[in-house]
């Protein structure tokens, strides 16, 4: 289901992009064609240059008049027939969470874009965070999985974006971008490439008869069922109740169980395939650096300044961050003597690390609560403490 | 009737095969969940003559639906069909009807789905006059939770968290959204099923924001709580203290706790949607750069 970018929304070139317009060029080149959003800042510039882009590209762009609305909004869009993203900031994401929940159930692929700035509340809405990588993950009420990604620069906020879409349709999932301020506001060259040299994961739609059509039956890959969209005769009913195969509300257990096993089973038993991250100085290392987003490229910098000293470290950065690269973490934790999280929060993916390492070696968190970034050399003091140096 | 009874003779279900509605209904999802005596399907019933009627092509019809009784007639209707999240089928439908304007898009909800958790949607939907007709089942009352108030709740009115009845101002619906920028907005009973299926057809017609309010009566809560009867009793009411009042000026319209209902066609006017002013305003902005979304250029845009 790869195929090449639909031009009309590639920019092709180098450009001096910041990562929330790198973001939008990412959503264009993708195929999205329909944003609902609402301001909020650190986001805001996502929307203000998809809204300058789509009207020669061929799309919809809305303001609407709260992120709730946006984030049901872009699912109307998505079941006719389009791709189609919001994007917000903290505040904003919380009232978001129904409409994961919603999309999740209805397996509505579709982008949410989260530029994290500090919170709780209305926090540092100019300043950046990394504490909304568990709300990404459990958020919404209910049991779900989701997928998401975070860049650590703007070429990455392209990239990323394009894989989220991708991911969102092959398994039919929302996928959060997770942005920080930093990456957002931070201008860099980007090269997008040709529309031939762009993977775009086209939908998939159903391949049943319109008479009997069941919405939710498995067609692709033992998992994921054919899309449908509205006005074609289908019939279909789509609703966030506990529903059957034919879509109907089915309230019992059996029907919950078969569903939102699927739901959950279908991204925890393809994580391995759905991870991306990066290595960096791995072979060899006793300490294990874990960073994302801009705290990766802190992080990176006491790397190199501890290999200067001799410390054998490295580090590992999930691009995709949900589902976490847990098979990579366990192997490593069989032979490194310990693991230094960073991040912008006070320990969340810390407990994630924490938990699939499970003892085996020493887990340290250099937390931070958001408006700036580590110092450097907090994160080498650290480094050398896990080291023993 | 004479003809009617004939045909029934031979197999009391025919006739029920033959109802009007059936074709529109997932048959194998009945009984449904409302209660004897309920105003909801007698509104699905005059949908269903609407779109017979009115010739409303079914293929591009899609019925949205929120939470609560009135949720569950999407669950009902043979089209595509969405059962969304609490108070937000408008912005759903709004997402539908703007990323496929081919759609004929009804949102079909209650008056605590539309107009409590929905308000601010409701709101703005007419404001941009997005290409949506809006069925509000009118109930006085939140059934599915158990006959809570609501903002359609008129003073005095007992509901089970208004015990010693309710002090708030009620909404009055056909007033608000003509004010946000309805270009047809019409009230009708469940005792007025010709009228109420003619509105529908009428509004499902229109391009732009329509809205049809429909009073309906809830025997096992609003009734019971008021002491007003059950379901018969309530629609008798409807037939005798209705009055119907085309062009009414929609001040006019508040529903006080068992006053005169004022019933009719209230608004019906014309204005660009938020797509044909989308096309026309970007076009001309943007000249030869601008990639035209959906609507063909002769419709309205002119107008604009």
């Amino acid at each position: 289901m790869l195929q090449s970018a639909d031009a009309k929304g590639v920019l092709a070139g180098e450009h001096y992009l910041d990562g929330d317009w790198a973001c939008a060029e990412g959503a264009l080149a993708a195929g999205c064609r329909f944003v609902a959003g609402y301001p909020i800042t650190p986001s805001t510039e996502v929307v203000e240059r998809f809204s300058r882009r789509i009207p020669t590209v061929g799309g919809v762009f809305i303001q609407m008049e709260d992120e709730i609305a946006s984030s049901i909004c872009l699912q109307g869009a998505v079941w006719a027939g389009y791709k189609a993203m919001t994007v917000t900031s903290g505040p904003g994401f919380s009232l978001m969470m129904e409409h994961i929940g919603l999309a999740v159930m209805t397996e509505a692929p579709c982008v949410f874009v989260n530029v994290q700035r500090g919170g709780p509340s209305t926090g540092l809405p100019t300043q950046p965070g990394q504490a909304d990588v568990m709300q990404a993950r459990w958020g919404s009420h209910g049991d779900y999985e989701l997928i998401a990604v975070s860049p650590n620069s703007p070429q990455e906020a392209f990239d990323l974006t394009i894989l989220a879409f991708n991911l969102a349709e092959e398994y039919r999932v929302p996928a959060v971008v997770l942005l920080d301020e930093c990456v957002g506001h931070m201008f860099e060259k980007v090269v997008i490439p040709k529309p031939e040299n762009i993977e775009i994961f086209a939908r998939r739609y159903t391949q049943q008869p319109k008479d009997g059509y069941k919405p939710y039956e498995v067609e692709f890959d033992g998992w994921i069922p054919g899309m449908v969209k509205a006005g074609e005769g289908y019939n279909f009913h789509i609703t966030g109740l506990t529903h059957d195969e034919k879509g109907y509300p089915a309230m019992n257990a059996q029907t919950q169980e078969v569903l939102v096993r699927r739901l959950v089973d279908k991204i925890r038993l393809n994580a391995d395939k759905i991870v991306r991250y990066d290595e960096i100085q791995l072979e060899d290392a006793e300490v294990v650096v874990i960073a994302y987003g801009i705290t990766s490229r802190v992080a990176h910098a006491a790397v190199a300044a501890a290999r200067a000293k001799g410390v054998k470290v490295g580090m590992l950065r999930p691009l995709v961050i949900w589902p976490f690269p847990e098979t990579r973490v366990r192997e490593l934790a069989q032979r490194v003597k310990g693991f230094l999280v960073v991040e912008l929060n006070y320990g969340q993916i810390f407990f994630e690390v924490e938990r699939i390492v499970a003892g085996q070696a020493q887990v340290r968190l250099l937390g931070h609560g958001g408006g700036t970034v580590h110092e450097p050399e907090a994160v080498l003091d650290e480094i050398l403490r896990v080291a023993g140096a | 009737m004479e003809a009617a009874v004939k045909t029934t003779k031979h197999n009391k279900f025919e006739g029920k095969a033959n109802h009007l509605a059936t074709p529109l209904l997932r048959t194998e999802r009945m009984p449904h969940i409302w209660c004897p005596g309920c105003g909801i399907g007698t509104s699905v019933n005059c949908f269903a003559a609407a779109i017979e009627k009115s010739k409303i092509p079914t293929d591009k019809l899609v019925v949205v639906s929120g939470i609560g009784c009135t949720g569950r007639v999407a669950g009902y209707t043979r089209l595509d069909s969405f059962h969304t999240t609490h108070g937000r089928a408008i912005p759903f439908a709004t997402g539908l009807a703007l990323a496929n304007p081919d759609l004929n898009v009804v949102v079909y909800s209650g008056d605590g789905d539309l107009s409590a958790i929905g308000g601010n949607h409701l709101i703005h939907a007419a404001r941009r006059n997005v290409n949506l007709t809006v069925i509000c089942v009118n109930n006085f009352i939140y059934g599915m939770t158990g006959g809570q108030v609501g903002p359609t709740t008129p003073e005095r009115a007992r509901a089970s968290t208004a015990p010693y009845g309710s002090y708030e101002q009620a909404f009055n619906l056909p007033k608000l959204v003509e004010t946000c920028g309805a270009v047809y907005v019409a009230r009708w009973t469940t005792a007025h099923v010709r009228q109420l299926a003619r509105a529908m057809g009428e509004a499902m017609k229109k391009k732009g924001f329509s809205f049809v309010e429909v009073i309906s009566p809830c025997p096992t809560l609003y009734a019971r709580l008021n002491r007003l009867g059950d379901g018969l009793d309530m629609m008798k009411f409807f037939r005798d203290n209705s009055e119907t009042r085309n062009q009414a000026p929609t001040y006019e319209l508040d529903i006080a706790l068992q006053g005169k209902i004022v019933v009719g066609k209230f608004v019906d006017r014309d204005a660009p949607t938020y797509l044909q002013k989308m096309n026309a305003h970007l076009s001309n902005v943007l000249g030869e750069r601008f990639t035209r979304w959906g609507e063909p250029t002769s419709d309205g845009e002119e107008a604009y």
